[in-house]
């Protein structure tokens, strides 16, 4: 049985409060980088553990950290993503309602690491109850001296600050987070310059997932090598997996990276709903191409899910069973995209926008024969032609549903109607 | 505090004042129950910052509201989470029960229908969000308990109002 790392605290009654956090071992992790480790020596150890970020694309975290440059002549910012809008995603909330000192702990280590006196929690404006929290957690780690100046009798001075999102997927990109950051429209910026050398108001600047943030304590503690042990060597650790959709147990479950998709719907969550058959499943959140039922043996890791055509992602896992129509759910999802792209670059906006039309008509079954040629050439025109990965989620996740239900779609359209309704 | 002197604590978090229109809409928006251009223009003002990039911010972002909700903003999220478990269903009856279809408001002010990209709580799909709270685990008798619920905390002050929207046989 895994014993749970990162959900520790959430069913701990008053888990929010430092008193809690602090009597489960909390901010020793802290005391022990500031009191042991140079910031040098942080950015190795999270090098050494192989920590990957937990926001969706799994880049080391550690290497990010080490493109900072050490001498910028500016100040350096710590950024944290929790605008969490992927659909079928809801990790970092919890950890931000029932376990924020976490947050709180993993962002001044890593402040500490490269640099940074600042950092600004990104966090979407729904989570009212999250925003309370961290809102709080923050007064009272003020209030201990876990932030502040001189933290714990150190040179180290560190603050954080929340921001409250307005509603744009988009923000969950890292560069139009930053411009979301700076008081402008969200829209994703042109790399180079990465964020680690030119990221918020032209400063260096890293940006990391709540999820990645929160394993950073642990791995303090506990050691790199601890953390490597836990899953597969090159995508290692805890990993929270939200599972939800057509299966008995919706639920947020944390298991080791690479547990294998099929354990985690069967195992944690009950199996499918009574009656019912699982068709297919959305890995990773809505970005993530679908599984078909058969493919449920694959690892839940970066890796793994990779090799299968997938992505981890957000590791938003949504079950879909035999009761519910592929056009209709792909028609939702590119629904989505169409309303979440920002509009700064074509394919994007106008290509969604056709998607969505042939979409509709195939699922109101008035699709005419050639409709599928034509989804496939505007999957192809946006396709590696956008901005950012917005327009690549949305035709990666098309081409997946057409792929592996083309039989639906032609139904559709040869028999001028839905077969499910 | 007034609206000011929160929109002036919220900006000193950053040191560049544009940071702050964000917190700021998100402020007033709070105060004056949504976002007339008159308002925009005053959160411009107190920031010293051009009022065009207030106007862009307020309309890009769907948690601004540039036009006038209801007492209460029902946001159902249809997302696929939300749409596996039913909200399909939820969401004609509301239409129903409301006498209004999404995007519209009751003729007495108090309820908004709208949907919502994901909520990031599709571990209770499917899933509202009510004002500031997230309602979960939602059917259509628990739809119809939230509104009775909603309905009564307006208070006997609106009632005659209120009897107008309730719908024949409930």
């Amino acid at each position: 049985m895994f014993e749970p790392i990162l959900l520790r605290n959430v069913d701990v009654p008053d888990g929010h409060l430092l008193a809690t956090y602090r009597a489960g071992g909390g901010y020793q992790a802290l005391a022990k980088a500031l009191d042991e480790h140079t910031p040098d020596e942080i950015i190795s150890l999270v090098k050494e553990s192989n920590l990957r970020g937990r926001g969706g694309a799994g880049f080391p975290t550690g290497l990010k950290w080490s493109f900072v440059p050490k001498r910028a002549g500016k100040p350096k910012y710590l950024c944290c993503n929790a605008d969490e809008g992927e659909p079928g995603t809801f990790k970092d909330r919890i950890i931000m309602e029932r376990d924020p000192h976490q947050l709180i702990e993993g962002l001044a280590i890593s402040g500490y690491a490269i640099g940074a006196e600042t950092a600004y929690v990104y966090i979407r404006g729904e989570y009212t109850l999250a925003i309370q929290r961290l809102e709080q957690a923050i007064a009272e780690a003020h209030a201990k001296g876990y932030l502040g100046t001189r933290i714990r009798g150190s040179d180290f001075n560190f603050v954080v600050h929340i921001h409250c999102g307005a509603g744009a997927y988009i923000c969950g990109e890292e560069t139009a987070m930053l411009d979301s950051l700076e008081g402008k429209r969200a829209q994703p910026r042109l790399k180079p310059p990465f964020p680690a050398v030119e990221g918020l108001y032209a400063s260096p600047t890293v940006i990391n997932n709540v999820e990645t943030l929160a394993c950073v304590p642990h791995i303090v503690l506990r050691g790199a090598g601890w953390f490597r042990n836990i899953g597969p060597d090159k995508s290692p650790g805890p990993k929270l997996y939200c599972l939800s959709g057509q299966v008995r147990k919706p639920g947020l479950y944390e298991l080791p990276m690479g547990t294998p998709l099929r354990e985690l719907i069967e195992d944690s969550g009950g199996g499918p709903l009574p009656g019912r058959k699982i068709k297919a499943v959305i890995p990773g959140g809505v970005s993530a191409p679908l599984i078909p039922a058969h493919g449920l043996d694959v690892g839940m890791d970066f890796d793994s899910l990779a090799a299968a055509g997938s992505m981890l992602g957000s590791a938003g896992v949504i079950v879909i069973d035999d009761s519910t129509c592929m056009v209709k759910v792909a028609t939702r999802i590119i629904e989505f995209f169409h309303h979440e792209s920002c509009g700064k670059c074509t394919p994007c906006r106008e290509g969604l926008n056709w998607v969505v039309k042939v979409l509709r008509r195939v699922e109101a079954g008035q699709g005419v024969p050639g409709d599928l040629e034509q989804l496939e050439a505007l999957c192809k025109g946006i396709f590696g032609n956008t901005f950012c990965a917005l327009g690549d989620g949305a035709a990666m996740g098309l081409r997946a549903a057409l792929t592996h239900f083309e039989h639906e779609f032609v139904a559709h359209i040869e028999e001028h109607r839905c077969p499910f309704h | 505090m007034n609206m000011r002197e929160k929109i002036k604590a919220a900006a000193a978090r950053y040191p560049d004042q544009r940071s702050a229109i964000m917190p700021a809409l998100l402020i007033a928006q709070k105060e004056h129950g949504h976002l007339p251009g008159p308002v925009l223009e005053e959160v411009a003002d107190i920031l010293d910052v051009e009022r065009i990039w207030v106007y862009e911010l307020a309309t890009f972002y769907t948690l601004f509201h540039t036009e006038p909700v209801g007492v209460f903003h029902l946001q159902l999220c249809d997302n696929v989470s939300c749409m596996l478990r039913g909200a399909e269903d939820l969401l004609r009856h509301l239409e129903e029960v409301l006498g209004i279809t999404k995007g519209g408001t009751t003729p007495d002010g108090l309820f908004t229908l709208s949907t919502v990209e994901c909520l990031g709580a599709c571990e209770m799909a499917p899933v509202m969000q009510v004002g500031d709270d997230y309602q979960g685990d939602l059917d259509i008798a628990r739809i119809d308990a939230l509104l009775d619920r909603l309905r009564a905390t307006v208070g006997q002050a609106t009632g005659a109002d209120l009897a107008a929207t309730v719908p024949p046989g409930e």
